[in-house]
């Protein structure tokens, strides 16, 4: 699948498009993110299929925002899956990342892949190689909603139990921008201790993937105490879409639901 | 202009978590789980997350430090070794190997490890040997 999305990126690199290409590379059994600026590594490139489709995704867009702020006036191309798109689209309209700087380069995710993220687009629309796969439906939400209201807060009171406050799924999250976190505030979430307050904490990093979250699930690969939070975020996009009728990720220039603000 | 994560180990512990340092030219500017390491599985623990902190922070250590009266001072490497192994030998003769211990680091190599524990038992002649891993 890389045929294409090298010889596009040798293209852009050598016309002076862009100053780098943010991707993945494999070395040495190894995938890990990035910066291409020179044709002759794009060799190394790799998509992050490594042992199976996707299991080697990086949150790229994340590190896009740190170039971005080194480099301003530089215009850099990125690896996108349709989750990734959708997070350039938020990240544009919050102002992380300006849209003329930015180049997405689009890979379709395969079949399986997109059935294990239940997502609900699961290529982008800047595709250059790859699949256009189907809209999946969470299973995972759905299980969730059967549930009694009583039997859901115990359910994920036991999940949010576990947490050991790495802070991984903050850390990894390529939406998770601000300098001052509220889960590092003291007020609500105390010093020392863990589980952290439950729920305080996860209802509180919940409440903020408002407008943000894009379904990229990397928050849950990256928890250590197996912590479905890729279903709590997945009800958080559900809620958005019925209450509020704002679909994350899906258009520039749509505001999100708690970002309008009236005057009267 | 560049941007490349280099494969490394966290130096916290001894499961070996695989990590790679966000490296924006040449400095350390973030860390991120190896989705690829077999130890983590794309994991971390809070340590292993702001191991970058410590590297370019500047209460590290860079020089040895020497206690002159009740301050601790800048000094040479040859002034702080010749001053070990002087305490140390006079240590020894006159309370014997097992008045010494030793603590060595995770994030020291294995190889360093080994020949501190070497050193301990061959050279200062006693079995107090520890290390900050033991988990």
């Amino acid at each position: 699948m890389s045929t294409k999305i090298k010889e596009k990126v040798r293209t852009f690199l050598s016309e002076g498009k862009i100053k780098g290409f943010l991707g993945l590379k494999e070395e040495n059994g190894n995938v890990m993110p990035h910066l291409f600026c020179d044709p002759k590594e794009l060799e190394s490139f790799s998509i992050g299929d490594w042992k199976k489709a996707g299991d080697a995704r990086y949150p790229l867009n994340k590190i896009l925002i740190q170039l971005a702020i080194s480099y301003p006036d530089e215009t850099f191309a990125t690896l996108v899956r349709g989750c990734d798109e959708r997070g350039l689209r938020e990240l544009f309209k919050w102002k992380q990342l300006n849209e003329e700087k930015v180049f997405p380069i689009g890979i379709g995710c395969p079949d399986e892949l997109a059935k294990a993220c239940e997502c609900e687009k699961p290529y982008p629309d800047s595709l250059i190689d790859g699949p256009k796969g189907e809209k999946r439906d969470s299973q995972q939400v759905l299980r969730i909603n059967e549930m009694a209201l009583e039997e859901r807060l115990r359910f994920w009171l036991n999940e949010f139990n576990r947490c050991i406050k790495c802070f991984g799924c903050r850390n990894i999250c390529p939406m998770c921008f601000c300098n001052e976190c509220s889960l590092e505030e003291e007020l609500f979430v105390k010093k020392g201790e863990i589980p952290p307050d439950n729920p305080t904490f996860h209802l509180s990093r919940a409440m903020h993937m408002v407008g943000r979250c894009i379904d990229c699930g990397l928050c849950e690969e990256a928890c250590p105490a197996d912590i479905p939070l890729r279903t709590l975020y997945k009800k958080i996009i559900e809620i958005v879409s019925e209450e509020f009728g704002y679909k994350t990720g899906y258009n520039v220039e749509e505001k999100s639901p708690l970002n309008i603000i009236e005057v009267k | 202009m560049e941007f490349k994560t280099v494969l490394t180990t966290s130096p916290y512990c001894g499961c070996g978590c695989g990590l790679l340092l966000e490296v924006m030219d040449g400095k350390v500017i973030g860390t991120l789980p190896s989705k690829t390491s077999p130890v983590n599985e794309g994991k971390l623990c809070i340590k292993g997350w702001t191991v970058h902190e410590f590297i370019h922070h500047t209460n590290r250590l860079t020089h040895p430090l020497v206690k002159k009266g009740d301050e601790l001072k800048v000094s040479s490497w040859e002034e702080a070794l010749n001053l070990s192994v002087r305490r140390l030998q006079e240590i020894k003769e006159k309370f014997g190997s097992d008045s010494i211990a030793v603590l060595t680091s995770a994030k020291c190599t294995n190889e360093e490890n080994y020949l501190l524990q070497k050193f301990t038992r061959t050279v200062l002649g006693t079995n107090n040997i520890d290390h900050c891993a033991r988990l």
